[in-house]
């Protein structure tokens, strides 16, 4: 019995050293305000739909990154608990890949990221529901972007119609630029040389973003911390993401 | 004599000492009449049309359209906003639907086939109204599906067709499987609800004139009732009688895996298999029953072919199915309570003390606590409409059991940041629809073609006959097959 634990431990290790993302995340809820300066850049760098008023309140907002927030104990005795950035956890092996059915959520080999493919996605949803992260976004319809908004799409970015699953790509756009420059300068891409919009605009620094590949990387050092932690990883997803609390 | 039929009627049924006038009342089997009378009466129950039909007819086309057709079409070009899907419940009543009309196409086959298999000589009058419940529910959980795809227009990309890109469906999908499962279910069970049909086309074809006749000729594909044919259709019938059993409980399992295959609390439990399968057939029993109830209420001749024999005979299965839902529902809440999973057990909490915590408790009493207070009666399950609510209850119970599944257990997830209530929007006329258009092909059907299956009821009277030992008066079939 113990023997067959122990395999299993094994094999959960190799794993994760195959599948674990190349690029990484940590976050510090501990220096964390919960300004929202994250989910704003978010929606400017990822062109994400302004859903208005209505939809809004109906709970259908669009944002790639949110901030949650709890508290513990009654009224008047309420603790706040720090603040969580929740965002596509890029899992190594991601319960919203297999289930959906024309191949729209896919893993990336080259980035070791989880790809959504707008213009192949039909719709059925399967992967938001089988999302632990609940981190998917839906378009429930074509939104109208009021004016000055349409003045500042970001042309390296798709704009998703009605009917479309997304979500955070880890600014995969980014990505690939610094790649590219990195490519054509004969170099690899240096740590520190580009971040996600989210990371770039957190006045706290929060957020670092970085090669998890490179053991030199600033997020790898970090992520190595003891009192880092991963969300769910119990249900063996392998996430890129790592937080700090209580820290 | 006037003792024995008093005592005759307050015997239990299968008692001996009735007499030959009684067991002639009793059952169809025993009450032959002359093949060319019994020809007109299901050629008149067609033609008889009153202007109530139409009435109902016109209303529902009417649902139809605006429910159906009309808030689709706004659905496709608004996107699924207009519906009340939403994060975290992203499947909602579509999918309730989906399941719910599967669920109703399963009693028929399994009327049909099971108990053609074992010869259960009751099935006979009855087994084409479960068929075609088959396939008109089919194409309800066909609509559902569908409705509920957030780019419909694309739906093709579901199927496995030669493209240049060489992009095939996922299938590690439980979606995929689904969509395979279905197919070959509503083309099998088409195929299975045509070939009895054909010796009746042929009947009626022989009965009409006009445009109805040019209908039947081409349907009945030139049967002329020579032994030969009847052999390669009995052949058929056989081969396809077995072979769809086994594609109805895989294609309910099937649909259970898109749930149990998925990493969700409430969803993923190895149990589902089996439980929707029960659970199919018993919301299928109840919708036979209650479409028996009507057909015998309101179609001409009917009382004569549907009797309370098949109401009870009915009513037992739906007792026995009725205990093993609740065993199968039992087994499912207690191995998840007991593995003590903590979001799990949330999701139990919430099912019963949650603000829709009413509809677990009457999803239950209309499962189990009604059908087991009632169905053991002999007497009240013989009576049509006692049936025809039991029927109804199951059949509320279960579309509640469905929903508890899908939009409830969805509210509740390991991320209690997006908790949220699901509330419907335009579900409810699409799904009003759905109901709508599957009375609406029923009746239409119900017009075009013979509901009874005249040969296999005048095949089973030509089989039964009462003999006289002695005093007693024994019912003896004979095999014909």
């Amino acid at each position: 019995m113990m023997a067959t634990l122990a395999d299993l431990k094994i094999s959960e290790v190799k794993l994760s050293e195959e599948q674990g993302g190349k690029w990484g995340m940590v976050i510090d809820q501990d220096i964390c305000t919960g300004c929202q300066a994250c989910v704003a850049a978010c929606a400017m760098e990822n062109n994400l739909t302004f859903v208005g008023e209505e939809d809004a309140a109906y709970g259908r907002t669009m944002h790639w990154i949110r901030i949650e927030r709890f508290w513990e104990g009654e009224y008047p005795e309420v603790k706040m608990t720090p603040n969580q950035p929740m965002l596509c956890q890029q899992c190594g092996h991601a319960p919203c890949e297999p289930v959906c059915p024309v191949f729209a959520t896919v893993h990336s080999q080259a980035e070791q990221l989880n790809l959504q493919v707008y213009n192949r996605c039909v719709g059925t949803r399967y992967c938001a529901n089988n999302c632990p992260y609940q981190v998917r976004s839906f378009n429930w319809r074509d939104y109208e972007r009021p004016e000055p908004l349409p003045n500042q799409f970001n042309p390296d970015v798709t704009v998703r119609r009605r009917g479309v699953m997304e979500k955070c790509t880890f600014c995969i756009q980014r990505i690939h630029k610094a790649q590219d420059k990195a490519k054509s300068e004969g170099r690899e891409v240096v740590d520190g040389e580009f971040t996600t919009a989210c990371a770039q605009a957190c006045p706290a620094n929060a957020i670092t973003f970085g090669r998890m590949d490179d053991h030199e990387s600033l997020v790898s050092q970090l992520a190595k911390q003891a009192h880092g932690v991963k969300h769910l990883e119990e249900l063996g997803t392998l996430p890129s993401v790592t937080y700090f609390k209580g820290g | 004599m006037a003792y024995e039929k008093k005592h005759a009627e307050h015997a239990p049924a299968g008692h001996s000492g009735h007499n030959e006038e009684h067991f002639r009342e009793k059952h169809l089997m025993l009450d032959p009449l002359p093949r060319g009378q019994m020809n007109e009466m299901v050629m008149d129950s067609m033609h008889t049309t009153s202007w109530k039909f139409w009435v109902v007819f016109g209303v529902l086309s009417a649902i139809v359209v605006y429910g159906l057709f009309y808030s689709w079409g706004v659905m496709i070009a608004e996107g699924l906003g207009v519906a009340g899907v939403n994060r975290p419940s992203y499947w909602g009543i579509f999918l309730v639907n989906t399941v719910f009309w599967i669920g109703i196409s399963h009693a028929g086959t399994f009327i049909s086939a099971i108990l053609r298999v074992f010869k259960a000589e009751f099935r006979r009058p009855f087994t084409r109204a479960a068929e075609l419940m088959t396939t008109f529910g089919l194409v309800q959980a066909g609509f559902s599906i569908f409705m509920h795809m957030g780019r419909v227009w694309l739906s093709y990309w579901l199927f496995p067709y030669a493209n240049q890109r060489m992009l095939w469906p996922n299938l590690h999908s439980p979606l995929s499987w689904d969509l395979l499962a279905i197919t070959t279910y509503l083309l099998s069970s088409t195929m299975y609800l045509f070939l009895p049909l054909i010796p009746d086309l042929a009947m009626a074809r022989d009965r009409s004139n006009g445009w109805r006749k040019t209908f039947y000729k081409v349907l009945a594909l030139g049967f002329r009732g020579t032994e030969g044919e009847w052999t390669h259709l009995r052949n058929a019938m056989n081969i396809f009688a077995f072979a769809i059993i086994p594609v109805m409980f895989s294609v309910h399992t099937i649909v259970s895996w898109d749930f149990a295959a998925a990493t969700r609390p409430g969803w993923n439990s190895t149990i589902f298999g089996p439980y929707f399968v029960v659970g199919a057939l018993h919301s299928g029993m109840g919708a036979v029953v209650m479409v028996l109830a009507v057909v015998r209420g309101t179609m001409k001749n009917m009382k004569y072919f549907i009797r309370p024999e098949h109401f009870e005979a009915i009513g037992k299965l739906m007792l026995i199915i009725s205990m093993a839902w609740a065993y199968f529902f039992f087994n499912d809440y207690m191995v998840q309570w007991y593995g003590g999973d903590k979001w799990t057990k949330q999701l139990l909490h919430f099912h019963e003390a949650g603000p829709m915590g009413w509809m677990w408790f009457a999803m239950l009493i209309f499962n189990i606590a009604i059908p087991w207070a009632v169905l053991w009666n002999a007497r009240w399950r013989s009576t049509p409409w006692i049936v025809f609510t039991v029927g109804l209850l199951i059949n509320v119970g279960m579309w509640f059991e469905r929903y508890i599944i899908i939009p409830i257990s969805l509210s509740i997830n390991r991320m209690p940041f997006t908790w949220r209530l699901y509330q419907p929007g335009i579900e409810i006329p699409l799904g009003i629809g759905t109901l709508a258009f599957f009375i609406l092909l029923y009746m239409a059907a119900s017009r075009l073609i013979p509901l009874i299956p005249v040969w296999e009821v005048q095949e089973g009277q030509m089989a039964h006959e009462l003999k006289k030992f002695g005093r007693e008066t024994v019912v003896t079939v004979s095999e014909l097959e």
